[in-house]
């Protein structure tokens, strides 16, 4: 019973990752595809922890927060290359 | 590289990042100390605190981390190999072969029994190593116009 609501919520996850990639291929604009990055990197974190859950070890709860804040990351960098066209800036007081 | 040139003003992006820095320096120094037990270790640990100084880079300018971490990146990674390389070096003391790592149990205050492996301090090296690669590499991009 249990198992087979873990694979109910990792087979719905999945879709949705699935519909995510659609509208990264798909989306008109950039900061679609750069939005339907971030919320697959969100799903890949729910499918590490049913994941976990499925195997009965907690050897994944690192991932967990390593995939969050590469996410943070690289979505703050991409939104910063939008903005401004430069990631890393040399002196902002110029 | 297009320069726009408007006064931006991230009042919620650098508060944000003041907090989050130091979260993920705490959870790279916890992946660098659960590596002899748990997933985690130097590599990855080292990998964690250059994305807090890469996440540093990003809120502020290259100049304004330089003055606040005041860290020569090349130095850092040439410390972290001295360091390997001296504790496979101190193997030779005892008559055993090279890289040869040891561990014995100590009671520290507060702590307790403690299991302190050498295999750290080699660790320590590799933790080095990676975040002065790491920062090299992406400061010496960012800095070029």
């Amino acid at each position: 019973m249990f198992k087979l609501v873990m694979t109910i919520s990792l087979i719905i996850v999945a879709i949705s990752t699935l519909l995510y990639v659609y509208r990264l291929v798909k989306g008109p604009s950039t900061p679609d595809r750069v939005i339907a990055l971030d919320a697959i990197g969100i799903n890949l974190i729910a499918i590490t922890a049913i994941i976990s859950v499925v195997l009965n070890t907690s050897a994944f709860v690192e991932v967990i927060l390593l995939l969050g804040i590469l996410a943070f990351i690289g979505t703050v960098a991409f939104s910063k290359y939008l903005e401004k066209g430069e990631i890393i800036e040399n002196d902002r007081d110029q | 590289m297009k320069k726009t040139h408007v006064k931006t003003n991230d009042v919620i992006f650098q508060p944000v990042t003041k907090v989050v820095a130091f979260i993920i320096i705490i959870y790279s120094l916890h992946l660098f100390f659960s590596g002899h037990y748990t997933p985690g270790g130097g590599f990855i640990g080292g990998l964690m605190t250059a994305a807090a100084f890469v996440l540093l880079l990003l809120a502020f300018d290259v100049k304004t981390v330089e003055k606040t971490l005041n860290v020569d990146y090349i130095k850092m990674t040439a410390t972290g190999l001295l360091i390997a390389v001296l504790t496979g070096l101190g193997s030779f003391f005892y008559n055993v072969p090279f890289l040869t790592q040891t561990f014995s149990y100590v009671d520290i205050p507060l702590l307790g029994k403690t299991a302190l492996a050498t295999a750290v301090l080699f660790d320590l090296g590799v933790y080095l190593v990676v975040i002065g690669v790491t920062m090299t590499i992406i400061q010496t991009i960012g800095e070029t116009e």
